[in-house]
């Protein structure tokens, strides 16, 4: 197996969805058989080689990777339903990058745009820059959302990160806005910096973590105490976090756990 | 651009099961001529013939579908309400097709051609409000490729239940006479009869002999009621119901004294036009056909004794002549209930919790819709699953059965062929069972049934019994001589077929060799290949001209409670392609105002 590199021709107009870029899909083709896999620029189906120059290229290895050098904000959906297999995005991502995989990694150097990471199956999604909307969320309409894998962002991220969160994790090193966990119904998702509103809104298993300040606390939680160093799994968390349990506004019997650092004087 | 204009064919040499010829699975060559079924073609006519040779294959009439939701305001709230179920399920346009989306609730385009591809050429829309006509022949227009129709629904109109209330029989039938022909209707569907009215008050009936709230009219009078106004009438099919406590452990019960209530009844159809040629009775035999059977066959008392009442159910239905059932059968996976019984749907929210709408239809009716996955893990899933297959093995005559998956309720129509295949082998449903909930066979009788069904059966299943019981096997559902040139040919010899192989029998009738539809070519292995604009029947009954007439003084007199203006009611002739109005009871005053309306 190869390393692929795919190098951006120009700044793209209308944007690209280009669900063909993905290790298992291109491993063992020919730089001109890659180049003539079909995109969609609107309703034109394209070959990506209009959009990308492809060089085959470094030493063998055991997993196919495929190496972006340059922005890629303008396409969407790399590394959709990706099973196996390295992708390094040396720029900025676009929408629905990672969406619906199931394994191997995709590396974002920039920010990744919204969708990246939906109904995500397994395997990692690292975000080193911001992270736009519904990032790691289930589809709209959809109540299941990422179902395994992780997702790391290291910068913020925005609104519904994690909607219908039902397994595996995310971790935030940044802040986020609103409504992220809704509906969550299971795995754990980590907020370092602070959140603004509606987080963990109808939640019903699962568990947030937040270490910052949430400027409007979703009414639904009741406080169940205070924990030092609290374990959640296999993790385990630093300091003092009061410990919520909720949504009681979406249902009778929710099982969302909430824990907060900063909120432990509301339980003194 | 068709290719065969004059629609004349010869289909050779083919294992010809046509059930309402007597036809079991004789090599037999069809004729169509100017795409229909003639005995014979003159020289000429057979040189210019597309000729198909069927040689080894099974050949049936082309599938029709008594009971589908394809068109109409609740199926489009079901594809608006669900955008996860159109993102993953996308149809890329041809030269000659459109695109189309959705999984559980295609798009009207994917419907036709999903259809087609999988061998069905007629298909009726089960359930259309009068308010909603319009929005249902809107879609049923853009529907390619089929031949399809709409049931009204009638079981909580407030005129209808003024009239039964005071017992008025002949004004009821004035007003059903005039709405089907206002608004292009073809049958009559009562969906919780009493019970959806209540629903505005947030209240439902419990049985069959509570008078309602206001109209203060039963269950019991409606079905009675609305089956002798379709008698009287003489419409091609019976009263279509969907009966009252549907989805409720312990339902067998109330299904079955609803199914004796129109026992005293004869099927008396009056249509006006000329019937293909058929061997068996092509006339209805039933005076009610019971929708979706499944949803109502349930015994024990709450969900968990919940248990099948088919068996108790199907020992009725086998000591009778005069009742049709559709299956409602559930294939496992994803779907969307939609319905007119608002508070059943809203049951099935408190049960689930899964998103939901209703809606209440002024006057008239209401609905519900509802996201749904069965799953076979789930003993309730399991066991309704079995109920399912039940009703279709246990009631011995298959004249008196439809399969269905009541789509997309139960499951899509598109896993029709899963429900042959399990028909078809008692192995192929022991292994399912498998991998179900134990419940599947402990809380029903499936397991010990041990009969398979043939491919004669399926005929009977899948055309000709739904041809006859909605009255269109005039021209539906055989290939006596008259009938429209409509025709499946499946790559299946039945000499050599193994029914123990599941995933053989869903292949093969999942995507037939050839759909033929009015003696044209519409798809070839799953492929469209030409896509006909498909006709839209409708009745066009008639009353005596005196009470039609005082019946319209009290409608003029309510209309003031809808929210339409009179002028905007009815359904104008435009909203159908190819209208094939189907003449009923029809006086001599009216033929001199209707003549040269009626074409075929």
């Amino acid at each position: 197996m190869a390393e692929i590199k795919l190098v951006p021709r120009g700044r793209i107009g209308i944007t690209v969805e280009a669900e063909v870029i993905r290790p298992d899909l291109l491993a063992g083709k020919t730089e001109d058989e890659i180049g003539r896999l079909i995109v969609w620029q609107g309703p034109r189906e394209l070959p990506l080689s209009q959009f990308f120059e492809v060089e085959l290229q470094g030493p063998a290895r055991e997993e196919t990777r495929i190496i972006i050098e340059g922005d890629v904000s303008r396409v969407k959906r790399i590394g959709q339903g990706m099973k196996s297999g390295v992708i390094e995005i040396r720029g900025a991502a676009g929408m629905y990058t990672g969406a619906e995989m199931a394994g191997g990694k995709i590396l974002v150097q920039g920010d990744a745009g919204s969708w990246s990471g939906m109904e995500m199956r397994g395997g990692l999604l690292q975000i080193a820059g911001n992270a736009a909307d519904h990032v790691g969320s289930a589809y709209r309409g959809n109540w299941r959302g990422m179902t395994g894998g992780q997702i790391i962002i290291q910068g913020d991220a925005r609104s519904q990160l994690g909607g219908g969160l039902a397994g595996g994790s995310i971790t935030v090193e940044g802040n986020v806005e609103n409504f992220c966990a809704i509906r969550q119904a299971g795995g754990l998702l980590i907020i370092k910096g602070n959140a603004v509103r509606g987080l963990g809104a109808e939640m019903s298993g699962g568990t947030v973590v937040i270490l910052g300040e949430v400027k409007n606390f979703s009414p639904g939680f009741v406080h169940q105490g205070i924990e030092i160093n609290p374990k959640i799994g296999e993790i385990e968390l630093e300091g003092r976090f009061a410990r919520f349990m909720g949504d009681y506004a979406a249902g009778k019997n929710p099982k969302g756990m909430l824990y907060s650092r900063m909120a432990q004087e509301v339980g003194e | 651009m068709a290719a065969n204009p004059s629609k004349t064919m010869i289909i050779k040499n083919g294992y010809l099961f046509d059930p309402l010829n007597a036809i079991d699975g004789e090599v037999l060559d069809i004729f169509i001529r100017g795409g229909r079924v003639v005995p014979s073609l003159s020289g000429s006519e057979a040189r210019e013939a597309t000729v198909i040779d069927a040689r080894g294959r099974t050949v049936m009439p082309g599938g029709v579908d008594a009971h589908s939701h394809v068109a109409g305001t609740k199926v489009n709230a079901g594809r608006l309400m669900r955008p996860e179920d159109h993102y993953k399920s996308v149809l890329k346009r041809t030269k000659i097709t459109h695109s189309g989306s959705g999984y559980t609730v295609p798009s009207v385009y994917k419907q036709g051609y999903d259809y087609a591809a999988m061998g069905y050429t007629t298909v009726f829309e089960a359930a259309m409000p009068p308010l909603e006509a319009r929005h249902t022949h809107e879609e049923m227009r853009a529907t390619p490729i089929l031949d399809m129709g709409a049931y009204m629904v009638f079981g909580n109109n407030w005129f209808i239940m003024r009239y039964l209330k005071e017992g008025d029989i002949e004004r009821a039938a004035a007003y059903v006479a005039w709405m089907m022909r206002t608004h292009k209707a073809y049958g009559i569907k009562c969906v919780n009869p009493a019970g959806v009215e209540n629903w505005g008050w947030a209240k439902n009936v419990k049985g069959l002999d509570e008078p309602n709230i206001h109209f203060e009219v039963t269950s019991r009078e409606i079905i009675r009621g609305l089956a002798e106004v379709n008698e009287l009438l003489g419409l091609p099919m019976s009263l279509h119901l969907h009966a009252n406590n549907l989805g409720h452990p312990g339902n067998w019960e109330i299904a079955r004294d609803s199914l004796m209530i129109t026992s005293s009844l004869e099927p008396d159809s009056k249509m006006e036009l000329e019937w293909a040629e058929t061997k068996e009775s092509a006339r209805r035999r039933q005076t009610i056909y019971l929708a979706h059977a499944q949803f109502n066959s349930y015994g024990g008392s709450s969900w968990r004794d919940f248990c099948s009442g088919a068996p108790d159910l199907a020992k009725y239905i086998n000591q009778t002549e005069n009742v049709v059932i559709d299956s409602g059968s559930i294939p496992f996976g994803p779907a969307t209930t939609m319905t007119g019984d608002g508070p059943a749907q809203h049951d099935l929210y408190m049960l689930t919790g899964q998103k939901w709408s209703n809606c209440d239809v002024e006057m008239e009716c209401g609905s519900g819709i509802l996201s749904l996955v069965y799953l076979k893990g789930s003993a309730v899933h399991a066991t309704m699953w079995a109920i399912g297959l039940e009703v279709l093995l246990l009631i011995d005559d298959p004249w008196k059965t439809i399969m269905t998956t009541d789509h997309p309720n139960g499951g899509m129509f598109s896993q029709y062929p899963q429900l042959i295949a399990w028909l078809m082998s008692r192995k192929a449903r022991d292994d399912t069972a498998k991998e179900c909930h134990k419940w599947a066979y402990e809380r029903s009788s499936l397991g010990g049934v041990d009969r398979e069904m043939s491919l004669y059966d399926i005929a009977i299943l899948t055309r000709a019994n739904s041809a006859r019981t909605i009255g269109m096997a005039h021209r539906k559902g055989h290939l006596g001589v008259g009938a429209d040139g409509d025709v499946t040919v499946y790559d299946i010899d039945p000499k050599d077929l193994n029914v123990n192989d599941p995933s053989y029998i869903i292949s093969r009738f999942s995507r037939p060799d050839l759909t033929i539809k009015d003696g044209q070519i519409v798809a070839r292995k799953g492929e469209i290949v030409y896509v006909p604009e498909g006709r839209r029947y409708y009745c066009q009954p008639y009353m005596d001209e005196e009470v039609e007439k005082e019946m319209m003084r009290d409608v003029r007199d309510w209309f003031k409670y809808y929210t339409v203006g009179f002028a905007n009611y009815p359904v104008p002739d435009k909203y159908l392609k190819n209208p094939v109005p189907i003449p009923v009871n029809v006086p001599m005053e009216a033929v001199a105002k209707e003549v040269g309306r009626w074409q075929r």
